[in-house]
């Protein structure tokens, strides 16, 4: 094999004082090979991305290791024989094109000042117009004379990418790059970076926190875990026979449309950079740990062909049995709980009146899981809040039991907003940060079922017990606690109020996979003990594939396609589902645009 | 790139690097506090006799010399910052109970209401705080009260934009639209949700208001218009004494140390105490 | 266009300004015909003089006496000395703009400069240094400081002349009467300057898109200069306008202390003389360009930020 295109060795990163965020990371990547690092928050593949360009963030630094490209070394340099090498051998394309490019630099100019930087400015015009062409933006001068606030997201991130390959480096480094786009657009980025990838052989390194994403386009996947890389090997592989209980853990967590199944989280709670032990990092929540395991932490060894994993316990690891997802059986005939006829809403801005959701008709029956799901600007949120009671309504009606309800929750009744609950999305702001646990959590209990305060805590118990948290948790501030236990806290908020439907937000949507697979996991058990219905509110098809019974497909505020939530996503009758459900990236069905040229 | 931005926001900067100049600041505050509340008792001469002979230079009996009249520097010193502190405090406290409330109900209620409100403030915004202070004691005469008012209301409409500002942000977290959801009153909201989280701007914001309450008092004491002799005042010193500076320089430097030395500390102090809350709300919010 | 709007939003300004001005010296308690004619003035002298000018009318009807003329540039006359408001405004108006523009001059660079170097080299000892040292003069009042400077550099030195007392020809022909009072007013000034623009440059140096043109392998210094100074120079507009209108207090004060024979002297004394329509005629001169300050800086930020230039 001819010599790599990138060799890391040992890297090693570190945080103040004794902390080491990443440790012992090595790999390898030929040229036009495709290494995922694939990771959950704290995993530290960020920090491994960015040491690939000899950079560590703020309070960070790099203390030993090597990173070589091309044959030259990017470690332990000076800050000019740094800069000579970004954007020449490696080069970097952000998460979140809309900050990372400066607002008042035309789009021509930027891919100028990245070709001044290394000194290609000959036949400038010519090189900006080529590589803006190569990622398939205009390249006529008006276009270039606009500014990044006036493209749009995937522009954004197309002409990102076009500055990380204008000086053609042998090796790009990809960090998210397309966790803020939508999923269509989603799917056109990925299509392009495979495209551009065969057409000029270079080698990538794409970091994600999606498996699905990362699965269509790399033919490697390295898997961290505690700042360490616990399995690696090539994708096929990994998806489908891991070898490491935690990569086994994260694929069963994974939720797939294509091949709904009932998801099985990782229990416990990933350690931070300070508390992490001596052995096996992963040891407090796997299965078959043993003594041996906390004793001394594993090497990394070679399993197979280009396979390597760090734990001894590899020989019994195996893919948990999955099952497909089990339907929840509702009563026949039950009565509709929640109706919704010919909603209406809109927003009042500066510019004029803009419909959010119209003509609006569903019911969701007692004990059902009804999902809505669409891109941002398709509505769902806006109808979630109509329903609850945060957003007047301009047109139609929504019942309750039968019972009309009032516009706004304030006038509605007390049984009223009992009976309706919502759990919002972001785990960091849905808790005042004021308050302890205990007193968010007895608060609806005391002021919409009227318990004394006695009575509420006895609650406010109960109801951790059911969302699964110690009842310890109940002092604590949600300052000191994680996302999804902050998350179980709202829950729990929410089903101290007796509630018989819960509205659910896009309540996983910011939690690590593994986590929200548990969430799901409760959220599903609370259903049938308690015969609640759900709303649930998402963008991600597997993730409702996974949890509800029936959807509605929501485009632009319209309904446009409904149904039980098997048949709509295997066979789509409306051409935007099909689209949406085409584009979403599944872990059981890979696209297989690499495989096809791969040698 | 949101990874670049949390691992700044991470950086573990102490919670109070200047640390070793606040507890410097804590010191002379004491020190300035002590003499302005407890130094009337040990003054060596009331400070309205007039015993000496008008800028002598300091001696033994009068440890900074005399002023423009014969009176003791040193008692005059010692007797001297009550007025300045307490009036600035007055203002300032009067400012909040005023513009508090505007400015949250302000940022909450966000309807016609806020526009309103926030042209008025507008109005006050467009003048500079000195000329405002000098066309109200044109009008009023030399009556520290009305001044003191006067300052209270300069500052009301920037208390007003900044509270309303952090109701506005505090307001679209989720723990608030929770509330409302549950139908919670606009009341209870506000006093269960919202003002506990409004600690941390209303104190970072107070500490330099303060400052600034107590120079405009001193400048208006020092124009005259503010208290009149023979009380005692270090910014009327200032002035009463500017003639003599050549003779007895202390007669007008001191009350200017003592002055500087008040605002000094309250502003390194107040500094420190914002950038500390500051940090604390960052690290909180990025916790991906 | 967003010009015009933002004038007739000046004008509003400035009509309710000067109904505020006008009540304020008015309607506050006070009579002013006592405090012209004296206490031992009869009541009959007093009603004599109210009628005279006008005092025994209601208040809206002064009102608009009172900016009709305005309006025509007549800002009446000096209840102390009956010279016409004009005239004391324009005698003493360039006196000030000397003092002001010399202040500026100075300040300006030097506080830039510095806020700049603090911004770029955040939280090392150079920022730190310039930090404190701006934080503590930022406590001190014109008055202190000038009494500090005058006590060192007069009294102590004896390098310069305590006061700004000018006997002949204009301030520009005594130029060493200028140095104490400038340098007051910089001292006091520069502080602000220098915070104002230090938050600036530093939340530019530490946005994103400035650590992407790093990774893109841009040289610092283009990164420093084309990349984030470029986009902390709106803000910068803004904090020369807020000094603009910080100078025009300042000038208050320090023109006081060092007897100045300028507009902020001269309006301490008719506020002692309680001579209500010099006051009147300053304040109003002085809240106008206050405002106008306002309206150049929004327009010049505008066409600064390209996102709101292409919005509109």
């Amino acid at each position: 094999m001819s010599e790599p295109v990138l060799t890391v060795t040992e890297l090693r990163v570190g945080a103040g004082g004794r902390a080491v965020v990443v440790e012992d990371v090595s790999f390898e990547l030929a040229a036009g090979e495709a290494l995922g690092i694939v990771g959950e928050s704290g995993s530290g593949k960020t920090t491994v991305a960015q040491a690939l360009l000899g950079y560590a963030r703020t309070g960070l630094r790099i203390i030993s290791g090597s990173v070589r490209v091309a044959g030259e070394e990017i470690l332990d340099r000076s800050e000019r024989e740094l800069r000579s090498r970004r954007g020449r051998l490696v080069s970097y394309v952000p998460q979140d094109p809309g900050t990372a490019l400066n607002p008042s630099i035309r789009v021509g100019n930027h891919v100028r000042e990245v070709l001044k930087a290394h000194s290609l400015d000959r036949q400038t015009d010519g090189r900006v117009r080529a590589v803006l062409e190569r990622v398939e933006l205009p390249s006529d001068a008006s276009f270039q004379r606009r500014f990044p606030h006036q493209l749009s997201g995937g522009q954004q991130q197309r002409l990102a990418i076009a500055l990380a390959l204008v000086c053609d480096p042998p090796l790009v480094v990809l960090d998210e790059p397309t966790t803020g786009l939508d999923v269509v657009t989603q799917s056109r980025i990925l299509d392009e970076i495979s495209r551009l990838q065969r057409e000029s052989s270079v080698a990538l390194v794409y970091v994600s926190h999606d498996l699905a994403v990362v699965s269509s386009i790399a033919d490697r996947v390295a898997v961290m875990y505690a700042g360490r890389i616990v399995e690696e090997g090539p994708t096929k592989t990994i998806v489908t026979a891991p070898r490491h209980p935690y990569s086994a853990g994260l694929i069963v967590s994974v939720p797939d449309h294509v091949e709904p199944r009932q998801l099985i989280g990782i229990p416990g709670v990933a350690v931070g950079v300070a508390d992490r032990p001596a052995g096996c990092a992963f040891a407090a929540r796997c299965d078959l740990c043993i003594p041996a395991c906390e004793d001394a932490m594993p090497k990394l060894a070679r399993v197979g062909e280009h396979h390597f994993v760090r734990c001894i316990r590899w020989q019994s690891t195996q893919l948990p049995e999955v099952e497909p997802r089990r339907d929840e059986a509702t009563a026949p005939g039950s009565e509709a709980l929640l109706s919704v006829e010919a909603l209406q809403a809109v927003h009042h801005t500066r510019h004029g009146t803009v419909v959010a959701a119209e003509g609006i008709s569903f019911a969701v029956d007692a004990g059902a899981c009804v999902a809505l799901v669409g891109e941002s600007g398709s509505g769902k949120t806006t109808i979630a809040r109509c329903i609850v009671g945060l957003h007047p309504p301009s047109d139609g009606r929504i019942l309750v039991d039968g019972r009309r309800l009032a516009p706004l929750a304030r006038q509605r009744s007390r049984e009223e907003r009992r009976t309706v609950q919502i759990v919002f999305q972001n785990p960091y702001d849905s808790l005042n940060p004021r308050r302890t646990v205990e007193d968010a959590i007895s608060w609806p209990a005391r002021s919409l079922r009227g318990l004394g305060a006695r009575e509420a805590r006895t609650e406010v118990a109960t109801m951790l017990e059911r969302v699964r948290l110690p009842a310890g948790t109940a002092r604590r501030y949600p300052g000191e606690l994680s996302g999804g236990e902050r998350q179980r806290v709202a829950i729990a908020r929410a089903l101290a109020a007796r509630p018989k439907l819960l509205v659910c937000d896009e309540v996983t949507s910011a939690l690590d996979v593994s986590i929200q697979a548990a969430v799901l996991d409760l959220l599903a058990e609370l259903r049938r003990d308690l015969r609640l219905s759900l709303l649930f509110i998402s963008h991600d098809l597997g993730v409702v594939a996974s949890v509800a019974d029936r959807v509605l497909v929501l485009e632009l505020g319209l309904i446009c396609e409904e149904g039980a939530v098997r048949s709509v996503l295997s066979s789509p009758q409306s051409a935007y589902t099909a689209r949406l459900v085409e584009a979403a990236p599944s872990i059981s069905a890979p696209q297989l645009l690499h495989d096809a040229t791969r040698v | 790139m949101s990874a670049i931005s949390v691992g700044r926001t991470l950086e573990r900067r102490l919670a109070f690097t200047r640390s070793w100049l606040v507890r410097i600041g804590l010191v002379v505050l004491a020190f300035v506090l002590g003499v302005a509340f407890i130094g009337p008792y040990f003054a060596p001469y009331s400070p309205s006799v007039i015993p000496g002979i008008p800028f002598s230079p300091p001696s033994g009996t009068y440890w900074l010399g005399n002023d423009y009249l014969g009176e003791d520097v040193f008692s005059r010193v010692l007797s001297g910052g009550r007025t300045v502190i307490l009036y600035g405090a007055l203002a300032t406290l009067l400012a909040y109970l005023v513009g508090g409330p505007i400015g949250l109900l302000a940022g909450y209620a966000r309807s016609r209401v806020d526009g309103v409100l926030m042209r008025a403030m507008d109005v006050l915004l467009a003048f500079p705080p000195i000329l405002f202070l000098l066309v109200v004691a044109t009008g009023a005469g030399a009556n520290i009260y009305a001044l003191v008012i006067a300052i209270a209301i300069i500052h009301i409409p920037s208390i007003a934009r900044i509270l309303r500002a952090a109701t506005m942000e505090i307001s679209v977290r989720g723990y608030v639209e929770a509330a409302a959801a549950r139908g919670d009153r606009t009341h209870v909201i506000l006093r269960r949700e919202i003002l506990p989280n409004m600690w941390g701007p209303i104190v970072a914001d107070g500490g330099p208001r303060f400052t600034v309450s107590i120079l405009l008092v001193a400048a208006v004491n020092f124009l005259g218009l503010g208290v009149a002799p023979p009380t005692a005042d270090w910014a009327l010193m200032i002035s009463e004494n500017r003639a003599g500076i050549t003779i007895n320089a202390w007669s007008v430097v001191a009350p200017a140390l003592m002055i500087a030395l008040l605002t000094v500390s309250i502003n390194l102090i107040a500094d420190a105490i914002a950038s500390g809350l500051g940090k604390s709300v960052d690290v909180e919010a990025l916790r991906r | 266009m967003y010009i015009a709007q933002r004038l007739a939003i000046g004008v509003a300004l400035l009509a309710l300004v000067s109904v505020l001005v006008f009540a304020a010296t008015q309607i506050l308690p006070g009579d002013a015909a006592s405090a012209i004619l004296g206490r031992s003035a009869t009541p009959a002298q007093k009603a004599i003089y109210r009628r005279q000018l006008g005092l025994d009318q209601p208040l809206p009807e002064q009102y608009w006496r009172w900016i009709s003329h305005v309006l025509r540039g007549d800002l009446g006359r000096s209840v102390a000395n009956q010279v016409p408001v004009t005239s004391f405004i324009s005698a003493r108006a360039g006196k000030s703009l000397v003092l002001a523009l010399a202040a500026l001059i100075v300040l300006l660079p030097v506080s830039v400069a510095f806020g700049v170097l603090a911004g770029i080299r955040r939280d090392r000892a150079v920022d730190h240094t310039i930090s404190v040292t701006s934080l503590a003069l930022i406590a001190l009042p014109e008055f202190v400081t000038a009494t500090f400077l005058i006590a060192f550099i007069a009294v102590a030195l004896k390098w310069l002349p305590p006061t700004s007392i000018v006997e002949t020809g204009g301030v520009l022909s005594n130029p060493t009467v200028l140095v104490l009072p400038v340098l007051t007013l910089c001292l006091t000034a520069t502080p602000y300057v220098i915070r104002m623009v230090r938050s600036g440059v530093s939340e530019t140096m530490s946005a994103d898109y400035v650590q992407m043109a790093r990774l893109s392998g841009i040289p610092e210094r283009r990164v420093v200069w084309r990349h984030a100074l470029r986009n902390a120079m709106a803000p910068t507009v803004q904090v020369l306008a807020l000094t603009l209108q910080y100078l025009i207090g300042g000038i208050v004060i320090v023109e006081t202390v060092f007897a100045y024979p300028g507009l902020g002297q001269g309006l301490v004394q008719a506020v002692i003389a309680r001579d209500i329509p010099t006051v009147q005629g300053v304040a109003m001169l002085l809240a106008a360009v206050y405002i106008v300050i306002n309206i150049v800086a929004d327009v010049i930020v505008v066409l600064l930020i390209p996102k709101l230039r292409t919005s509109l």
